[in-house]
This record gives structure tokens, C-alpha cells and sequence, in this order.
């Protein structure tokens, strides 16, 4: 990236006495202030050039990435283009979105959740059908929910019906504050309806051992492996690994339950960002470079569900156990779910305070 | 007779710049922002905001946030008086370092505040494992809170009272005991009277502090809803939902408690300064 330097130092002439320094220096010294706040203000206060690109993502795609980030600089030169300066910005899925509606100047979302991107539609900055523009419902990988349990699982935990044994405790974020916690909640809620149980009824009871609720699921990873909270944390099957893989493979084990979900976190272009032909171009190959052979090899590589593994290492495709994979159509889609379940007074809520 | 001028002449030059970047600062950083939440809740209407308000989830994460943030900021006065007290009076190795550490809250992120005490008190962390063999559990629950708002609060009452017990003469205190007084009584009728307003106006800051505070206690609370969920948690869940109507309800319901509460501790200051006069 290239940025104005201020000014440049002239060859020092004739040593001056303090006054002779210090006199022009008094002038010149406000013009200085104001140069420098103008300059700060310039260089924050994102003026976004043509080859540059921020990526707007939620909270376990850190890895993720700073891999493709790479990754994709090196394709899009070898393409014969500039080097483009990409940008990833992550927080939890539903801050994020709140950011670009309320004008964060991404120019490519990658979040957690299609109600989000359907929010910053709403808000005018896509298009409302952009879900259909890429492949896989605009999805290039997908993950699932998993149980993490202690080492040599201690409370025999096996499916979604353990957990709200007595005395086990679960950890698992607000589903208030964050997407992968509406994915938990979803995936024991369609286990309940296949075993014969009545849904609310479970959920309701599963949360009653939540002993902590984050706000997101870094946060939920931490409290669970590093403070030692809970019995089972349920987590995104790619933040699962990832703990594994930092924290170490001799203290937790990965439990995949019999039912779970399918989720599909999607990535789209914020037309109303896009200044010109240039970023636009950049934009689209950024995400088709998602869906290439490459691309997909690296959601491979960090432990996510892609779709094409021609690329990819074997050991990162044969790691996936075969689950059954419910999809948010079977909910009735998110324009259904958030407001049913995770609306205000919903069937969340209900869980505390019931109606 | 001529009437009194409106707006009098100061002796003292500069009254109009002066005033003029006074009210220029205020409207930007204080007054813009608390009129854009209040429009907000006009735009909403007084029945929706009640109606907002008037959950039992939101009562108690209000009854959570103020009372806890009351209690934290009332162990901060008694704790922060005799921390002034002890770096003011007395001299010994260390004291400046320490004096200096008292500011540390300030300067800490609030985040990495709560975290660290977060690593601290959980039951696997060096106090939390000490208190867990007790049968005590800190983090995660009420008590994990109030640690927390305890010290982003602390340095509020040390720093406003430290100069005030600087600035006593020991002559007063000399006074009072060739009197005969005894030392308690000295303390109880010669000294306290004398900090309470410092100490007063540390407790409002303190308590101000606790109430809005959301960086630290996050990490700490564990925020179950109707346990350990305090009100600024809340609002943001309310963002989450993309409902900035209710998010702004619950806001201004917080900034009403507030109001109240720091003008009952203005009017508790004007008694006092009252009964014992200016110090």
C-alpha cells in the first residue's frame, strides 16, 4: 500500500543559534498540528482506492481468512492485476451487519447467517435476491455443530438427549447475541422432533444447564477450555477442531451427535460499496476464488465443510464423520426462524420467562 | 432605574471564548448524544417505552445492574477514603508506584479488565481454585459482577479525596486533641466532616461508572437472563435484534434511574455542605 509521506528533510544548512530555530518553528508549528490531525483524518477515515477490499466476516473465520487473504493476492497478481490490499474485519455476525448497514464500507460481506445479509438488503446495500447470485445458496462451505467434551468424555455424553441429563453443564453462547448459538439451538431442537420429544420442551430444558452464556463463540470456546466451565461445549464443528488443534488434542474430544445442522454461512457483494468497475471486478473474483479448487482446499484445510475437493488434502476431507444434516428450509427458512424463535418475546425468551 | 443586564460583565477577559467552546464541547459530546437517544424514544412513544420496560426481565437486569453497581460503589468509598488516606498520610518505600497504580483502571481497557479477572476468579483460575475449596464461586455469578465493578470504579473515590485530606492541617487535628477529644472522635467530627463532600462526589462517579459499564462485566457474569444479566447487556441484545426502538427505551429508562439517583447524591452533598459548611 502506498501512502503520501509528509514532506520530505532538507539537507541541514549553517548551524543556527536556539532563537533563529525556534522562531519560524513557532509559526510553523500550528500549520504542523493541523497538517498532522488533516493527515490522521486521511488516512482513517476510509477513503477506499480502487484495488482495495473489506471483507466484513463473523467471529471463527479469523483463520479462515487470513489464509484466503493470502492466498487470493497471490492468484489475483499472478492474473497479471495489481496487488489488491484486502481487509478482513470479524466480530460476532449480527454487530457486524449492524456496521455495514449503518454504513461500515465493505464491499464484501461473509457472515454467519443469511438474516443478516438479508438485514443490510433491507437496508438497501444489495440486492434482496442475492442469495440465489452464487452458487450453493451464495454458501462456498459449509459447517456443522458438534459436541466438545473433556478427555475421555467423563459424562458419557454421546447425542443432543445427554445434555439435559442432571448435573451436566452446557456451554454454549446467547443465541441472542450470536449466530453459531442459533445453529445449537436449532440442531437440538431438530433432534427433539425426531425422537419423539417435544421441542420447546427440550431446548427449554437444555438451556436450564447453561451455567454461562457468552456473547459469542470464541468467547464460549474460551470460557470452556481455558476457565474449565461445563461438562460439553457445543461449538461450530470448525472452532471444535481448532481447539483441538491450539489447545491440545490430549484434553478434548469431539462428540458428533446422531442430528444436527447443516449451516450454511453465506458470502455476497454489498453493491452500494462498490465505488467502480475496478472494485467490482475484484470483488466477484474474490468470491468465485472461494468456490475454486483452491479456495475450497483451504475451507478444507481449516476444518470447514467446502463443496469440491479435487484440491483439497485427503486428511482434511476424510476427517468428517457422516452426520445428518438438517437445513434452515426445514425450519421454514431464517425470515421464519428469527422472529419465531429469536425474536423478542420469542421462543427463547420464553425459556426465562414464560409467557 | 436602569434594569440589571442580562448577561453581566465579567472583570475577567476571555468570558466569551471561553463560554463559547464550553458550549461548543458540551452540545457535541454530551448533549448531541443524550438528545439523539431521547429523540429516539419520542419517536418510539412513552407507551412503547413503558411497555418495553415494564418486563419482568427487564426490571430485574435494571434491579441487577443498579444494585450492584450501588454496592460496589459503596465499597469503593469505604475503601478508597482509607487507600487516600493511607497514600496521602503516611510515607513508606513503594508509595508513588503505587499511588500510580491506583490509575490503572482508568488506563486498562475494560475488556482486558474482565477478562483478567475472568482468568482470576474462574475455578480453575489462582483465586478462584483458593475459593472454589470453600465452596465459593466468583466468577460467572453476582459476585464475579461486582469484583468487576469494583475496580473499574476504584480509582474514582481515591483520586477526588486524596487532595482534600492533603490539603487538612494537622494543626486542626492538634487542635482537637488538646482539646481532649479522643482520636475517634476526632476522626468521627473533625476529619470525616471534612471529606464527606469529596467523598460524596467520588461515590456519584463511581456509581456512574458501574452503571454503564458492559466491557468488563461481559467476560465475568456469565449472563443468564434473569441471574447475572445486567441491564447495558440488554440494549445490545435488543441491537442484535436490529430493534433500536427498544434498545433506546431501555436506555433512557437507565439514563432516568441515573438522573435520579446522582441528583438525590447532589442534594445528600448540599445538605451536608450545608450542616457543616465549606471545607
Amino acid at each position: 500500500m502506498t501512502r503520501e509521506t509528509l514532506g520530505s528533510i532538507a539537507p541541514r544548512p549553517a548551524p543556527m543559534t536556539a532563537a533563529e530555530i525556534v522562531a519560524p518553528l513557532r509559526r510553523v508549528k500550528p500549520l504542523l498540528t493541523w497538517g498532522a490531525i488533516l493527515a490522521v483524518f486521511a488516512l482513517t477515515i476510509g477513503e477506499t482506492r480502487a484495488e482495495a477490499l473489506l471483507n466484513v466476516s463473523y467471529d471463527p473465520t479469523r483463520e479462515l481468512y487470513r489464509e484466503v487473504n493470502e492466498a487470493f493476492t497471490e492468484y489475483w497478481t499472478a492474473q497479471g492485476n495489481p496487488a489488491p490490499q484486502i481487509e478482513a474485519s470479524h466480530g460476532g455476525s449480527g454487530a457486524q451487519a449492524r456496521s455495514v448497514v449503518e454504513g461500515l464500507n465493505a464491499q464484501v460481506v461473509t457472515l454467519a447467517l443469511a438474516s443478516d445479509i438479508d438485514r443490510i438488503a433491507e437496508a438497501g446495500k444489495l440486492p434482496k435476491d442475492w442469495q440465489g447470485r452464487l452458487p450453493h445458496n451464495s454458501s462456498p462451505y459449509t459447517s456443522t455443530i458438534v459436541f466438545l467434551v473433556r478427555e475421555g468424555n467423563p459424562k458419557g455424553i454421546k447425542d443432543w438427549g445427554d445434555l439435559v441429563a442432571e448435573g451436566v453443564q452446557v456451554i454454549t453462547p446467547n443465541p441472542k447475541t450470536s449466530g453459531g448459538a442459533r445453529w445449537n439451538y436449532l440442531a437440538a431442537w431438530a433432534w427433539a422432533e425426531r425422537n419423539g420429544q417435544d421441542p420447546k420442551d427440550f431446548v427449554g430444558k437444555l438451556f436450564k444447564n447453561v451455567p454461562v452464556l457468552d456473547s459469542g463463540a470464541r468467547g464460549a470456546t474460551t470460557t470452556f477450555s481455558q476457565r474449565g466451565i461445563g461438562d460439553v461445549l457445543l461449538a461450530w464443528e470448525n472452532e471444535a477442531y481448532l481447539a483441538l488443534k491450539e489447545l491440545g488434542e490430549d484434553q478434548f474430544d469431539i462428540v458428533v451427535p446422531s442430528v444436527s445442522v447443516l449451516a450454511e454461512p453465506p458470502v455476497a457483494i454489498v453493491e452500494a460499496n462498490i465505488a467502480n468497475d475496478e472494485q467490482r471486478k475484484l470483488a466477484e473474483g474474490y468470491l468465485n476464488f472461494l468456490y475454486s479448487p483452491q479456495g475450497q482446499a483451504l475451507a478444507f484445510k481449516n476444518y470447514y465443510r467446502a463443496w469440491d475437493s479435487s484440491a483439497a488434502a485427503p486428511e482434511d476431507v476424510a476427517r468428517f464423520p457422516k452426520v445428518e444434516l438438517v437445513d434452515i428450509s426445514h425450519f421454514g427458512g431464517w425470515s421464519r426462524v428469527q422472529p419465531e424463535h429469536f425474536g423478542d418475546g420469542g421462543i427463547f425468551d420464553q425459556i426465562y420467562v414464560p409467557k | 432605574m436602569m434594569r440589571r443586564p442580562f448577561v453581566q460583565q465579567s472583570p475577567m477577559p476571555g468570558f466569551g471564548l471561553a463560554m463559547g467552546i464550553t458550549m461548543t464541547m458540551l452540545s457535541v459530546v454530551v448533549l448531541l448524544p443524550i438528545g439523539a437517544l431521547l429523540l429516539k424514544g419520542a419517536d418510539f412513544g412513552l407507551a412503547n417505552i413503558w411497555a418495553t420496560v415494564n418486563r419482568e426481565r427487564v426490571w430485574k437486569a435494571l434491579w441487577l445492574s443498579f444494585r450492584l453497581s450501588f454496592m460496589a460503589a459503596l465499597f469503593n468509598l469505604v475503601f478508597g477514603v482509607l487507600l487516600a488516606w493511607v497514600l496521602a498520610r503516611y510515607r513508606f518505600p513503594g508509595r508513588r508506584l503505587l499511588d500510580a497504580a491506583v490509575d490503572l483502571p482508568f488506563a486498562l481497557p475494560t475488556a482486558v479488565a474482565g477478562i483478567a479477572l475472568t482468568a482470576l476468579y474462574a475455578p480453575n483460575g489462582v483465586f478462584g481454585s483458593v475459593l472454589a475449596d470453600a465452596g465459593v464461586k466468583v466468577a460467572y455469578t453476582r459476585w464475579g459482577i461486582l469484583v468487576a465493578l469494583v475496580f473499574v470504579g476504584l480509582p474514582f473515590v481515591t483520586r477526588t479525596v486524596q487532595p482534600v485530606i492533603e490539603e487538612i492541617d494537622r494543626e486542626v487535628e492538634e487542635a482537637s486533641a488538646t482539646l481532649g477529644a479522643s482520636r475517634l472522635h476526632t476522626l468521627r467530627h473533625v476529619i470525616l466532616p471534612m471529606l464527606t463532600p469529596a467523598a460524596l462526589t467520588g461515590f456519584a462517579l463511581a456509581l456512574a461508572r458501574a452503571v454503564g459499564e458492559y466491557g468488563s462485566v461481559i467476560f465475568i457474569a456469565g449472563n443468564i437472563p434473569l441471574v447475572t444479566e445486567i441491564a447495558p447487556l440488554l440494549i445490545v441484545i435488543q441491537l442484535e435484534e436490529y430493534n433500536y426502538d427498544a434498545a433506546a427505551a431501555i436506555g433512557i429508562a437507565m439514563l432516568l434511574i441515573s438522573f435520579a439517583m446522582l441528583l438525590a447524591i447532589n442534594l445528600i452533598q448540599i445538605w451536608s455542605r450545608r450542616r457543616i459548611g465549606y471545607v
